[in-house]
């Protein structure tokens, strides 16, 4: 049993009980100024992420089932690719998660090298299983549609290439994310060095479509002009929104699970070193 | 209190110069692979540098409107890809994708006959980036903009 003042409930007592050492020892370094770094204490990001993680996944998968019915049924067949353009409201989303998803490591990493915002690296290890998750989607619709539409499951142009890289690139973070934590804290700065590295690979997928002739079309919306019709166009901005709400409910569970699990270790320790003093 | 606000200035100056440095390996490769990462040939550099006859490239284009022919066997099709300043004969036998239009795009893949023709192994449809519903396809943008008006 561990101690009485610890146990009236997991997350509230964090900030006061002893097994919250590792994590409000970092939150001394960042008294909460009014900056950024009033998150930084994780007592405080834990009570915000709770509130937000339902409601993130409750709308998030509302708009995007309501979209995809919008999709499936109530829009329009296309010109050229007739029915096949329904898969354009999951593609194109997952697409742009799965580059959103780097960049938020690219930016998670350049905080935690330069600031060393304590939560730093933990959103970034957050963000990289459901990017990977939602590139690999990319990867799998795209070759769904790309049978239909060009006549071929694959190609080896630039969009796809890049694509395929961007996947690989998350393969490899969360690896190395996941050794690195097994190292303790000092080896969290590889995987950010990765990351702000890996990051060059994202302008690269965007303007493959325009350095390179390549099978895959260039952009259809870029800088406020589209080049959809609006019953494509709203759909697809709503199915972007809902995906993105998941995206954003899935990182702030793991970012929940990762504190979690370093605070159960925490607490493995002391008790271990408790036992070992006796 | 300048001591940690110091190392943090040197470390953001240390991760931008990093960056910089990155980014312009990154756009250095990326210029230098300008021509090797393209999938396919447009017409004008066929005709610049006409690839060896027994090489398998790639040729990608428009398919002219009105060129193209089915031959009697009613299986081999020919039609001229062109990108506005050159234009190739190409030659088929198969089946052709669902997209395949006179006035869109195509990525023809074979091999160039000594005499220009190309003869293609597979076609590939490349489509544009416009999404147009079925019923819009011939109207032009203003008339579409009605419609869209009218059914709000």
């Amino acid at each position: 049993m561990v101690t009485g003042k610890c146990s009236a409930g997991f997350w509230p007592a964090l900030g006061a009980c002893r097994d919250g050492a590792l994590l409000s020892k970092q939150a001394q370094i960042f008294p909460n100024d009014g900056s950024m770094h009033g998150l930084a204490n994780p007592a405080r990001f834990l009570r915000l992420a709770r509130v937000l993680t339902g409601p993130f996944l409750i709308a998030g998968i509302a708009l995007t089932l309501a979209s995809l019915a919008w999709g499936l049924l109530g829009a329009p067949a296309e010109r050229l690719q007739g029915e096949s353009v329904r898969i354009l409201f999951v593609h194109v989303p997952t697409a742009w998660l799965g580059m959103g998803g780097w960049s938020a490591i690219a930016i998670a990493s350049l905080t935690e090298l330069v600031w060393r915002h304590p939560l730093a690296g933990i959103a970034a290890r957050a963000v990289a299983l459901p990017g990977a998750c939602f590139a690999l989607l990319c990867l799998i619709t795209g070759s769904l549609w790309g049978r239909p539409a060009w006549g071929t499951w694959w190609v080896w142009d630039g969009r796809l290439t890049s694509m395929l890289v961007l996947f690989f690139l998350y393969c490899a973070y969360l690896a190395l994310a996941d050794a690195a934590n097994r190292d303790g804290e000092s080896g969290s700065r590889l995987p950010a060095i990765f990351g702000l590295v890996g990051a060059v690979n994202i302008p690269i997928i965007h303007y493959s479509v325009l350095w390179w002739n390549s099978l895959h079309q260039p952009p259809s919306i870029s800088m406020g002009k589209s080049e959809m019709a609006p019953a494509f166009l709203y759909g697809l901005l709503a199915s972007t929104v809902g995906f993105s709400l998941i995206f954003g409910a899935v990182v702030l569970m793991r970012m929940r699970a990762i504190l979690a699990d370093a605070q159960a270790e925490a607490r493995l320790r002391r008790r271990a070193m408790e036992s070992a003093d006796v | 209190m300048s001591g940690p606000v110091k190392a943090k200035h040197q470390r953001l100056v240390l991760v931008l110069i990093a960056l910089a440095a990155l980014i312009g390996a990154g756009l250095l490769a990326a210029w230098s692979l300008r021509s090797q990462a393209s999938f396919f040939y447009l017409p004008a550099e066929m005709a610049a540098n006409p690839p060896q006859p027994d090489r398998a490239v790639r040729l990608g284009g428009m398919v002219e409107a009105g060129s193209l022919k089915t031959d009697a066997d009613g299986v081999t099709i020919r039609f001229v890809v062109g990108d506005g300043k050159s234009r190739v004969p190409v030659m088929f036998k198969g089946i052709v994708p669902d997209l395949f239009k006179e006035g869109s795009g195509v990525v023809a893949e074979g091999k160039r006959a000594a005499d220009g023709t190309f003869l293609a192994d597979n076609l590939l449809a490349k489509h544009d980036e416009k999404y147009v519903p079925r019923e819009m396809k011939d109207m032009t943008a203003a008339q579409a903009r009605q419609t869209v008006e009218k059914t709000k």
